[in-house]
């Protein structure tokens, strides 16, 4: 069945994902597509990243089919996941030590957010400026 | 309000950028940047806000960048937990002050909630604190990494609250109703609103921006106010420290 993920800020529609409760089996050229991550013998890997399939537990994360499940890694890596079923959506946040760690490296995280005439602005548009970043809101 | 600000200060290597965390787009944030009319202030209003009623009025469109954050991602990335709330960032792109209320204080805990009135003692400590803010960001910009409002990376460090996994998922919940609220399904949106709210009551933007979807003006109703009663003796806007240790 359909299913629309958001991971990592991408938002990808997949024809046919497997949803079962708190699952979501996925083919793993949907898994790369959606993700990045590709299924190789060390695991799941990013660029020179990978992270192996916890042992013993292979039949958690891969079926017969080749078929992934991409909501059991997100929680294996500390990942908050939620889907609304009505809606075929699967949404996958940051970890907490993630962001705890992005945050403790003092690096301005960067964004790119549209302005009142729908221009496009990046926090690395103005870097060698000091930026007095704001927060407000209409309400 | 900050125009002013910026103007004085955006020739030397300085700039503003604001982002509203309006989940209801340009259309709900135009009003307040560029205003059809020049806005009409009640003095009161001033004396909540702590700026001053002529800064306040300014018609003119800020010529920094205003940008409209839908989905509260600043929010999420800087640990904004309210607004206003700010962070610096210096020229190498390092956050030398974390989050932070922006000038604001809980003087608005004592105004009369039918007429909006402030003991005028309240207000004049309101305008202060936001003064003490405001000459702290000129520092800044007279003297860089002199400044004694820059912290050090080891207090900067100790100023952010780590995120818990419960705020992670605070977080997945109101990106997911957001989502869905955007795809036109704004009351299937509500459970997941209502979740975020429970898991981390502490991120008043959550809390006031789907009061605000829910029905407009109710960010700043009886259910706000109740919240920020429950709050007893605790701060609504975290007192700042201006001066850093240098440690």
């Amino acid at each position: 069945m359909p299913a629309t993920i958001e991971y990592a800020g991408k938002v990808s529609r997949v024809e046919s994902a497997a949803a079962q409760g708190e699952n979501l089996w996925l083919s793993l050229d949907d898994l790369t597509r959606t993700t990045g991550w590709e299924f190789k013998p060390e695991g799941l890997c990013e660029g020179d990243r990978c992270v192996p399939i916890p042992p013993g537990r292979h039949a958690e994360f891969l079926r017969a089919d080749k078929s992934f499940n991409l909501a059991a890694f997100a929680r294996h890596l500390g990942q908050p996941v939620v889907h609304d079923d009505r809606h075929g959506v699967w949404f996958f946040g940051d970890s907490a030590a993630s962001r705890r760690d992005g945050l403790l490296s003092l690096e301005a995280p960067g964004f790119t957010l549209p302005d009142l005439d729908g221009k496009m602005h990046s926090l690395a548009d103005y870097r060698g400026r000091k930026v007095l970043l704001l927060s407000w809101a209409s309400w | 309000m900050w125009q002013g600000i910026y103007d004085e200060l955006k020739d030397r290597n300085f700039t503003l950028i604001s982002v509203a965390f309006d989940t209801g787009g340009a259309e709900a944030a135009r009003p307040f940047i560029r205003p059809a009319e020049p806005i009409e202030i009640a003095p009161p209003i001033s004396d909540i806000m702590g700026w001053e009623l002529a800064d306040i009025q300014r018609a003119a469109a800020p010529a920094y960048p205003c940008l409209i954050d839908e989905q509260h991602i600043v929010a999420e990335l800087y640990n904004m937990t309210n607004v206003p709330m700010a962070v610096w960032i210096d020229e190498n792109g390092r956050v030398v002050r974390p989050a932070e209320a922006a000038g604001a204080s809980d003087g608005f805990r004592s105004m009369d909630r039918a007429t909006w009135a402030m003991p005028q003692d309240v207000a004049a400590n309101g305008k202060a604190n936001r003064h003490r803010y405001v000459e702290a960001i000129r520092d800044w910009v007279a003297k860089g990494d002199k400044s004694e409002y820059v912290l050090s990376p080891a207090e900067a460090r100790s100023r952010i609250a780590a995120p818990s996994e419960t705020d992670a998922l605070a977080t997945a919940n109101f990106r997911l109703g957001e989502y869905i609220r955007r795809i036109g399904h704004g009351a299937d949106a509500v459970p997941y609103f209502t979740e975020a709210r429970r898991l981390n009551p502490q991120r008043w933007h959550y809390f006031r921006q789907t009061l605000e979807l829910e029905e407009t003006g109710k960010a700043s109703g009886p259910d706000f106010f109740a919240a920020v009663d429950a709050l007893g003796a605790r701060p609504y806007y975290p007192p700042v420290t201006l001066k850093g240790t240098g440690k």
